[in-house]
């Protein structure tokens, strides 16, 4: 399979010809025929300067190709290509992630464990990507920054509020933005991008706030010879104080989406940290569509309940909304108890979930969960007359099933 | 400041430094509560309190201008927006070509360049006012809120028209401001400056399509204004291109959906026929000729604006560098004009002949064959429409000689392919060119209002893609009690 590229597409089923993107294009790089908008692949530089002036929508579409579409090709579209399992040679095309090549591997790598190509429920927002890369990062003030831990908790994990001012960063639920931490490496090079996913519903904190938050779990690891490893990113954001500026780039992400169909139930299994963009998802549901017909489901995995982060605020959302399995691995007295243990318990439950056409299923934390997840699922579907490998692919390719782990 | 960010902090928010320029900053506050008077008179009836979901330009910097919440309209922030300035700009026209654009008014041209002004601002508010009955009948809360966001962004086009006019006109200008808020659309004695302005706009498909071609004339006369040596006039205009393309959308979406909604009903209930309009009205869809004729007023009102064939105004205008052609920087000759002709569409002996005139004085004529080529772009798209559907019917443009008022053909009856009739034929059959009362009275009973979020009426598909990506069931207006 050849190597895949990126490439910006206009939908000229959707596009009016109404040359803003035209006129805006700093390089050149949109021009037109008596019949389409397109954009010129040898000059696109991915800027976004187009993005948010279209009055359609149709500007948005940017995706990962085996062989560029000529201006030819482009020319005599009616319709965009339709995305296709592998786009390979010179059909198809799949939904890109991030523009940026940093965070677009990282995320792939993120990304690996639904085992093949993957893609966005189809009732998802279409998600805007790359408004801020490293040249031009947003600045955001840092709004607050709460302990989610326990004082005497072993993990420090905090919620932190950036606040974007006037600037306008639209972001989806399940989607990331990167931070730049100031300063260099020892050899003079800017620090590498680390991702964060958004905490908060795409409305913001509070509904109509331009604002987000993140769930940053403070790295500190005792090596083997014994030195301290202190996370540069994490420990970054952990001691913002109010009042900060920092500088994001993104939004990434145009997968790991919630779907927006009331009548999807939702199953989010997820670690420490990995529940940040299950947040997103629950607060999303909560505010706009409090009796939606579909559930959500949450298996959520911490050590103690004082090390769960939201662990007190969980407590508060109804189970009419969210059916909760909140599993502890170290309580005194009792035995170890992981995600997958307690998936197990409910195999009836998922196993009825899983045959029907409305579930979407995500897993997110750390790359550790995948395979004891992995192996519920097996073992679930094994004892209810169904191939988890049949599932799983046929749930990946609708946009069903997500992976997000590091 | 930042000149691509916007001051919000005053009255008045912009990006013209306003809180350095006390004269203005005070004239344009003085100007202020007449205009809120006005929004409040004129402006969208009976939803003055409802949250709608619009959009505001918070920077002119492509990243930053459209940013999305729910504001009630007489707080929407209408503010004094300019691109920002292109270094070392040189008059692109006319005889100053390559002198340094101005940034004062030159004192030779001021009275054609306040013309000029006034004329743009006073199409601005007109469209307001046509439109301000439209919302209780509409056929969604999407819909709703696309009207009430051209209407603001309408009232936004005249605060950036009477800035210049504040700004660079002096007591002139003050005048010339106020009396843009006196006259109203349709007043028999003071109304609106230009003819289909003063049309009324009774239905949601006249309104789709007075956004389609009426919006899109204002598009065409902003494209030539942008060109203008006057630096701030091209400044200004280059911004409200911006919003104008949303216009645009309005109108080519919305007819398109009209018609992707008649030839599905049709499809649903196996008739064939596009022409059996009462078995199709029946559906509770409008027929696509009773579409076509719909597009026949308002092209041919349209067509009116751009004015005579032969002018010695459009001329001058030109000539003196305040005006251009459309996109006449992407246009190659010498932009002066004095020797070339161009083609022009006349009446000799009772015929239309084609006759080569002085280039010069055919900038009106030259303006609207670009206007033409670029509506006839937009017809061929909704006819892509039909075809999917695989309805035996193609909507197209009428003769530019058709229905008028103004110009050439004004004194002549012509039908819609261009043959002259006799004043007994052309009222025999203007019914077959033109809406009849009992078309009217149909469209007028279908208007009935759909109010429920995600929920549209029957005679309108929904919108491929949701403004601001948002779901089909987002509610776009929150209706005030």
């Amino acid at each position: 399979m050849t190597a895949l590229v990126k490439q910006h597409l206009i939908d000229p089923a959707v596009c009016i010809r109404c040359n803003t993107c035209e006129a805006t294009c700093p390089v050149g790089a949109v021009t037109h025929d008596a019949n389409n908008y397109v954009v010129d692949p040898e000059k696109c530089g991915f800027c976004m300067d187009c993005v948010a002036p279209c009055p359609t929508g149709s500007i948005n579409h940017f995706v990962m190709v085996g062989k560029p579409y000529s201006l030819d090709d482009q020319f005599s579209w009616t319709d965009l290509p339709p995305e296709t399992e592998t786009p390979a040679g010179d059909a198809g095309v799949a939904a890109l992630e991030a523009v940026d090549d940093e965070a677009a591997a990282l995320l792939d790598d993120a990304h690996k464990g639904t085992g093949g190509t993957v893609r966005a429920p189809a009732s998802a927002a279409q998600p805007r990507i790359n408004l801020f890369g490293r040249s031009n990062p947003a600045e955001a003030t840092v709004a607050g920054n709460f302990r989610l831990t326990a004082a005497d908790a072993s993990a420090d994990v905090r919620h932190i509020i950036l606040d974007l001012g006037t600037t306008p960063f639209p972001v989806l639920e399940g989607q990331s933005i990167g931070v730049v931490v100031p300063g260099t490496e020892a050899n003079g090079r800017p620090h590498a991008l680390r991702l964060y996913s958004v905490a908060s519903p795409r409305d913001g904190e509070r509904p109509n706030t331009n604002n987000l938050s993140l769930t940053v779990k403070r790295v500190v690891e005792t090596c083997g010879d014994g030195s301290v490893h202190r996370g540069l990113a994490s420990n970054y954001l952990c001691d913002l104080q109010r009042g900060d500026r920092v500088k994001i780039v993104g939004p990434f992400g145009a997968t790991f989406l919630m779907p927006d169909d009331p009548a999807a139930d939702i199953v989010m299994i997820c670690t420490g940290t990995g529940s940040a963009p299950f947040r997103g998802f629950t607060e999303r549901r909560r505010r706009s569509m409090p009796n939606a017909k579909g559930r959500l489901y949450l298996f959520f995995g911490a050590r103690s309940p004082q090390e769960l982060p939201y662990f007190g605020p969980l407590q508060k959302v109804p189970k009419s909304l969210l059916d909760q399995e909140l599993v502890f691995s170290r309580l005194p007295d009792r035995p170890k108890e992981y995600v997958q243990d307690r998936m197990r318990t409910r195999a009836a439950d998922l196993a009825e979930l899983l045959r029907r056409d409305t579930t979407h299923v995500y897993v997110c934390g750390l790359r550790g969960m995948e395979s004891g997840v992995e192996a519920a699922f097996e073992q679930i579907c094994r004892e209810h007359a169904m191939s988890w490998q049949d599932c799983r692919t046929r749930l990946r390719d609708e946009g069903r099933f997500h992976v997000e782990t590091y | 400041m930042n000149v691509m960010n916007v001051d919000y902090d005053g009255l008045i928010p912009n990006n013209v430094g306003l809180n350095q320029d006390m004269r203005v900053k005070k004239a344009l506050e003085k100007w202020h509560p007449g205009y809120i008077n006005w929004w409040h008179d004129m402006g969208p009836e009976g939803f003055q309190q409802s949250l709608v979901y619009l959009r505001t330009a918070v920077s002119v910097d492509p990243k930053g201008w459209a940013k999305f919440d729910y504001v009630r309209m007489p707080e929407y922030k209408w503010g004094i927006l300019l691109a920002p300035q292109v270094e070392d700009r040189r008059v692109p026209f006319g005889a100053h070509r390559g002198e340094k654009a101005w940034q004062e008014v030159p004192g030779e041209y001021r009275a054609m360049l306040r013309r000029l002004v006034v004329i743009q601002g006073d199409t601005e508010p007109a469209s307001v006012e046509q439109q301000r009955h439209l919302g209780k009948t509409a056929p969604s809360l999407y819909d709703m809120r696309n009207l009430f966001q051209v209407n603001v962004e309408e009232g936004r086009h005249l605060w950036a028209m009477v800035y210049l006019l504040q700004k660079y006109f002096g007591a002139d200008g003050r005048e010339e401001a106020e009396a843009l808020l006196q006259r109203r659309s349709g007043d028999p004695d003071t109304p609106r400056m230009l003819g289909a302005f003063n049309e009324k706009t009774p239905d949601w498909l006249s309104f789709f399509m007075f956004t389609f071609f009426t919006d899109r004339d204002g598009k065409m006369q902003l494209e030539a204004l942008a060109q203008s040596g006057f630096d701030p006039l091209s400044r200004t205009c280059r911004f409200m291109l911006t919003e104008e393309a949303h216009h645009m959308f309005v109108g080519e979406t919305g007819v398109g959906r009209v018609i992707e909604r008649t030839c599905a009903a049709m499809k649903e209930n196996g008739i064939e026929d596009p022409c059996d309009i009462d078995a199709i009205r029946k559906l509770g869809v409008i027929d696509l000729p009773t579409v076509q004729k719909k597009l026949n007023i308002h092209f041919s009102l349209t067509l009116d604006l751009f004015g005579n064939e032969i002018s010695t105004n459009a001329a001058n205008a030109f000539h003196a560098g305040l005006k251009g052609r459309f996109r006449e920087d992407k246009l190659e000759d010498d932009h002066q004009l004095e020797s070339s002709t161009y083609p022009v569409l006349r009446l000799v002996d009772g015929k239309i002949v084609r006759d080569e005139t002085a280039a010069l004085s055919a900038l009106n004529m030259r303006l609207r064959d670009d206007y033409v080529t670029d509506c006839a772009a937009g017809v061929s798209r909704w006819n892509k429409i039909i075809e999917k559907y695989g309805v035996p019917f193609q909507l197209k443009l009428p003769h530019v000689a058709f229905h008028r008022h103004i110009g050439e053909f004004s004194k002549i009856k012509i039908d819609t392919e261009g043959n002259v009739l006799s004043d007994a034929e052309w009222e025999k059959r203007k019914d077959d060119f033109l809406p009849s009362s009992r078309d009217r009275d149909f469209i007028e009973n279908l208007m009935q209002p759909e109010f429920a979020p995600g929920k549209f009426a029957s005679w309108i598909a929904p919108p491929r893609v949701g403004i601001d990506n948002k779901p089909g069931d987002f509610e776009y207006v929150k209706i005030a009690e």
